[in-house]
């Protein structure tokens, strides 16, 4: 897999994952395709093979929205949904997000950010886990710095393990 | 939708994992261990540091499965334990993979948009 040199994933903290991209088209475009459930099913899918049978979307504080993928050739589904707690259109969007099978404790917070770059979009996604467990994991361990630099390196090591 | 392999991989463990891959002298150590198993003698000479300076990092890397440590032996060696680690790098790896599909996608249907709203400009323009 190539990724576009815009693309980035990152855990700036031991709570928080970002994701970032910048796409070819303006502001406004790229709001909608985030936004609109007609829009948003035809690409948040993740890797070949998976379809999302439930999208559905209250673009309102307090609206809650709610996605269901589907794996086609076995049948799995996988379901996730949250509240929009800030919306700024075409701007920002902040909403709960929690999977019906957790993986992690409690749910988690996610932060979208628009911002213009000329004729381009950069898009920031800031996921952050309200899990205490594992917080007071981290604190038990003694660590507090050098979080950053060991993830960065496993991307890294990921990015040129997947560029081999 | 990458995510189900989540569920089968302990945040705990994965927490326990980054920690102790976040100082450099452990990490140092991991590269060692990669080239074959050590006693912490042996691991101690390349750092400027004691022998229980050592056991407290292999401790750390033990505790987070990085490492195993042989019980019976005089010398107790130290071997790495790759499992972990690459439970880790996966982690990230199938985040990355589920986004970067996704956008992949989204770029395309950016470009039907696109076009989809010049045209529909173009046809205005000609109404008129």
């Amino acid at each position: 897999m190539i990724y576009p040199e815009s693309f980035a994933v990152s855990t700036p903290n031991e709570r928080e994952i970002l994701v970032t991209r910048v796409f070819d088209a303006p502001r406004q475009l790229v709001f909608e395709a985030f936004t609109k459930p007609e829009l948003v099913r035809k690409w948040l899918l993740g890797p070949p093979g998976w379809t999302m049978p439930v999208c559905e979307i209250d673009l309102k504080v307090g609206g809650a929205y709610r996605y269901v993928w589907e794996h086609e050739p076995d049948g799995n589904q996988m379901g996730m949904g949250g509240v929009f707690r800030e919306i700024i259109s075409p701007r920002l969007l902040v909403a709960t997000e929690q999977f019906d099978v957790a993986w992690y404790a409690g749910e988690a917070l996610d932060t979208t950010i628009f911002a213009e770059e000329g004729s381009t979009t950069r898009m920031t996604i800031t996921v952050l886990y309200e899990s205490t467990e594992a917080r007071d994991t981290a604190r038990r361990s003694g660590m507090e710095h050098g979080m950053a630099a060991s993830y960065n390196r496993i991307e890294e090591l990921l990015l040129s393990s997947l560029a081999a | 939708m990458e995510r189900i392999g989540y569920i089968t991989r302990s945040p705990e463990r994965l927490d326990a994992t980054f920690a102790a891959l976040s100082d450099s002298t452990r990490r140092a150590i991991l590269a060692r261990l990669a080239l074959g198993e050590a006693t912490v003698a042996e691991l101690a000479a390349p750092f400027d540091m004691s022998q229980p300076a050592i056991s407290k990092h292999l401790k750390v890397l033990e505790s987070a499965g990085l490492i195993v440590r042989e019980r019976d032996a005089q010398r107790r060696p130290s071997r790495l334990n790759a499992q972990p680690l690459a439970e880790a790098t996966q982690w990230l790896a199938e985040y990355s993979q589920f986004w970067s599909s996704s956008f992949a996608r989204l770029d395309d249907l950016l470009e039907d948009l696109k076009t989809s709203k010049k045209k529909a400009k173009k046809h205005k323009h000609k109404k008129h």
